[in-house]
Order: C-alpha cells, then sequence, then structure tokens
C-alpha cells in the first residue's frame, strides 16, 4: 500500500524535529533524506517540489508537503491526534501554538551570538515557567486525566513532551515547581512509541551543536 | 443561542485583520472591544482572559480563544471554510502558511529601525513577486474561481488580504499577474468581502507611524 513518508531536511532538529516527533508518536516509520549542500537545496526549488523553496518538506500520501503547521495538521489529523470534534482541535490549536512560541526561542538559541546565550537562556526559562508550563499544570491540575485534552492522546501532549525536554537541556531543574507536568513527563516517556523514540538508534536528532549551526547557515543562507 | 463573536485587540490590524477577514468572508457579524491602554491588556491579564496573556482573543462558542492560528482553524472549520477533506485541508493550510510568512514581514516592516526599513521592504515585495504570487499564479491555472476544490476557503481570503496589503506598497504588485489579477477583482466581488471591502466595515486601516507609540505602550 502506501510507501512511508520521507522527510527532506538536514541532519538536525530545526523545523523538522516536531514532524519526527509526531510520525514517532503516531507510530509511523519514515524515511529521511538529509541534504548537505545549497545545491542539492536550489536543486529541489529548481524541480518544483518546493512550494516556497523552503523546507521542510514531507512526502507523504502522493503529496509534496511543505510549511511545518500544515505538515504537523495533516499527520495528527490523519492518525488521530487532532482531537474529536472542533471544539477540542481548537484546544489542541491553542495549547500547540502557545507551546511553538516558547519552542521558537529554542530554535533560535544556537544562532545567538555568545554573549548573548546566557541571557537567552534566562529568558527561555522564564518564559516556560512564567507563562507556558503553569498554564499546562493547571489543565492536568484541574481534569486530572493523562492527557491534555479530551482525556486521549494527541498532538498537544507530544509538543509538551517535545518542549519539556528540549527546556530540560538548558535549564535542567525547570520542572521542579510543577509536579503534574513532572507526571505528565513519565507517563509520556513510557507510552510504548515515545518510549522507543527516547531510546538511541531512533530518528530523534542530538541537541543542535556547532556543526549544525554551520550546516545551516552554508544551505539555508539565512539573511 | 450564542451572542456573536466578540475581539479582544487594540483598534489596529495587527495580528487580528486575518480573522476579521475571515469572519467577515464567512458573513458572520462581530463586536469588537479596542485594547486602548495598557490598564485595558493587564484587566484581561489578571482576569484569566488570556491562556498565555496574550491577545488577540476572540470569545465565541463559550470559550475564551486565543493565538491567532487556533481562532482562524476554528472559524474557517465552523463556517466550512477549510475544505472537505484532509488532503484539501493540507493545501489551504499550505497556501495560507506560505501568505501567513509574507503578511508577516510585510507587517515587520512599519517596527523596523529607520536605516533598515527602505532594504527590509524592497526584500518583501521582492518575496511577494518572485516567492510567493507565482504560486498562486500557476495555481489558478486550473481554471477554477478558487485555489482549493472549487469553493470558496479560507486559503482565497487570505490570498486577497495579502494581495491588497501587498499593493498598498506596490500598487503594481500584480502587473505580471493577469489571473491574480481577476482572481482579486472576482473575489472582491463575492457579496459578504464586498461588504468588507467598503467605507464603515469593521477592516482596520494600514498602521500610520504615529499610532505606533500608543500601541507600544499598550503592550510594554
Amino acid at each position: 500500500m502506501s510507501e512511508k513518508p520521507r522527510l527532506t531536511y538536514i541532519n538536525g532538529r530545526g523545523r523538522m524535529e516536531s514532524i519526527r516527533w509526531l510520525l514517532a508518536a503516531a507510530g509511523v516509520e519514515f524515511e529521511e533524506i538529509f541534504l548537505q549542500t545549497r545545491e542539492q537545496l536550489l536543486k529541489l526549488g529548481q524541480d518544483g517540489s518546493l512550494m516556497f523553496h523552503q523546507l521542510p518538506l514531507v512526502e507523504i500520501d502522493g503529496m509534496k508537503l511543505v510549511q511545518c503547521r500544515a505538515i504537523l495538521s495533516y499527520i495528527a489529523g490523519k492518525y488521530n491526534l487532532y482531537g474529536k470534534d472542533l471544539k477540542e482541535r481548537a484546544l489542541i490549536d491553542m495549547y500547540v501554538e502557545g507551546i511553538s512560541d516558547l519552542m521558537q526561542l529554542i530554535l533560535m538559541f544556537p544562532f545567538s551570538p555568545p554573549e548573548a546565550k546566557e541571557k537567552n537562556i534566562a529568558t527561555i526559562s522564564e518564559k516556560a515557567t512564567e507563562r507556558y508550563f503553569p498554564v499546562f499544570e493547571k489543565v492536568l491540575k484541574q481534569h486530572g486525566q493523562d492527557f491534555l485534552v479530551g482525556n486521549r492522546f494527541s498532538w498537544a501532549d507530544v509538543q509538551l513532551m517535545e518542549a519539556i525536554l528540549a527546556v530540560e537541556e538548558k535549564v535542567p531543574s525547570v520542572l521542579s515547581g510543577f509536579p503534574q507536568l513532572q507526571a505528565f513527563k513519565t507517563k509520556m516517556s513510557n507510552m510504548p512509541t515515545i518510549k522507543k523514540f527516547l531510546q538511541p538508534g531512533s530518528p530523534r536528532k542530538p541537541p543542535p551543536d556547532e556543526n549544525y549551526v554551520a550546516t545551516v547557515m552554508k544551505i539555508f543562507k539565512l539573511d | 443561542m450564542s451572542g456573536k463573536p466578540v475581539l479582544h485587540y487594540p483598534n489596529s490590524r495587527g495580528r487580528m485583520e486575518s480573522v476579521r477577514w475571515l469572519l467577515a468572508a464567512a458573513g458572520v457579524e462581530f463586536e469588537e472591544k479596542f485594547l486602548e491602554k495598557k490598564e485595558d491588556l493587564q484587566k484581561l491579564q489578571s482576569d484569566g482572559s488570556l491562556l498565555f496573556q496574550q491577545v488577540p482573543m476572540v470569545e465565541i462558542d463559550g470559550m475564551k480563544l486565543v493565538q491567532t492560528r487556533a481562532i482562524l482553524n476554528y472559524i474557517a472549520g465552523k463556517y466550512n471554510l477549510y475544505g472537505k477533506d484532509v488532503k484539501e485541508r493540507a493545501l489551504i493550510d499550505m497556501y495560507v502558511e506560505g501568505m501567513a510568512d509574507l503578511y508577516e514581514l510585510i507587517m515587520m516592516n512599519v517596527v523596523q529601525p529607520a536605516d533598515k526599513k527602505e532594504e527590509h521592504l524592497a526584500n518583501a515585495l521582492d518575496k511577494a513577486t518572485n516567492r510567493y504570487f507565482p504560486v498562486f499564479e500557476k495555481i489558478l491555472n486550473h481554471g477554477h474561481d478558487f485555489l482549493v476544490g472549487n469553493k470558496l476557503s479560507r486559503a482565497d481570503v487570505s490570498l486577497l488580504e495579502t494581495i491588497l496589503v501587498v499593493e498598498e506598497r506596490k500598487p503594481d504588485a500584480l502587473a505580471k499577474f493577469p489571473l491574480l489579477q481577476s482572481f482579486k477583482a472576482r473575489i472582491s466581488n463575492t457579496p459578504n468581502i464586498k461588504k468588507f471591502l467598503q467605507p464603515g466595515s469593521q477592516r482596520k486601516p494600514p498602521l500610520q507611524e504615529k499610532d505606533i507609540p500608543s500601541l507600544m505602550a499598550i503592550f510594554h
């Protein structure tokens, strides 16, 4: 039947990592193509594979999908991780968008100058502990359920899990004031698909390093 | 039943304008509560109305929705402007996200430092004419009136909104795009949008430099 989805990006987290998380959480195996030169990116643009000449690109079900949110929404919808109706969908969207604002700080962090790094970590810590994590701590406390929305595993849970781990890499004690989130993290880590994704050898990519930054600058020619 | 949706935002386009467009295109009447000073925002924050302490916020169907995309997704879904299946939805999402990138670029021009403004605008307009508009010109080769599924969707609303915003900065932006020109005329003439484009509607004017300080004062 259908082939596996195929992801085209660089060999690093960037804007593709949330997609890897979601596919993995849904138990979907996928293939990856890693670009190493700018010429490869330009060629993809020229042959019409990239609608807006940008990555990520995910080939799935006969489509060449670009734009992270379009890709994530499609995967969530297809694998029943998007709630049962419009209202649950709205909750999931709100949670995912909020978390995505926090993840944007993490995404940009490797590209900040060395002298700004300490301040940026402080900003990430502040936003996580004062704006975003309290919201989800409260949601989980209020309904007492395992999952954020509709008593059922959804895209929102996957995104929150990814964000918790990403922030912890920068601020190891960030969950110290959030007992519900600590329990959530443990439960998510033990879900079979996520457990597998968290093991060595999975498609999960390591934290960005200098090599990653250099590759991004070279291939995407950031302004 | 439910009352009209209530939009909470300053009296300017910003991140609420695409919501106004979509509601208008769906023929949905809405009310607006304008934030005029910092205290207005603080009140909403302290009474727990804003999930992440930010606007836009739209009260609709018993919910206080925040995050522009969540709001737009809900409205599009509720009023059948989001395609007929997951694949049409994926196309619509791709188009809308691309346009959101362009819109964001143009919107951000007004807050660029004075010495960078011109270059920034030139870059945005270059992207409009060389990256984004050609994509939609090509899509319209299918000969249908609308971008996706031969039916009005949020993608059409978003494209019209984006075209008009670009034309405000570069009146001849569509010179090389005949299909986009006829698209613009056609969609502008659909009854709900035609009404929204007339004076006296809830559509907001472009941001003026003189209004920036009072806007900044609300948020900082």
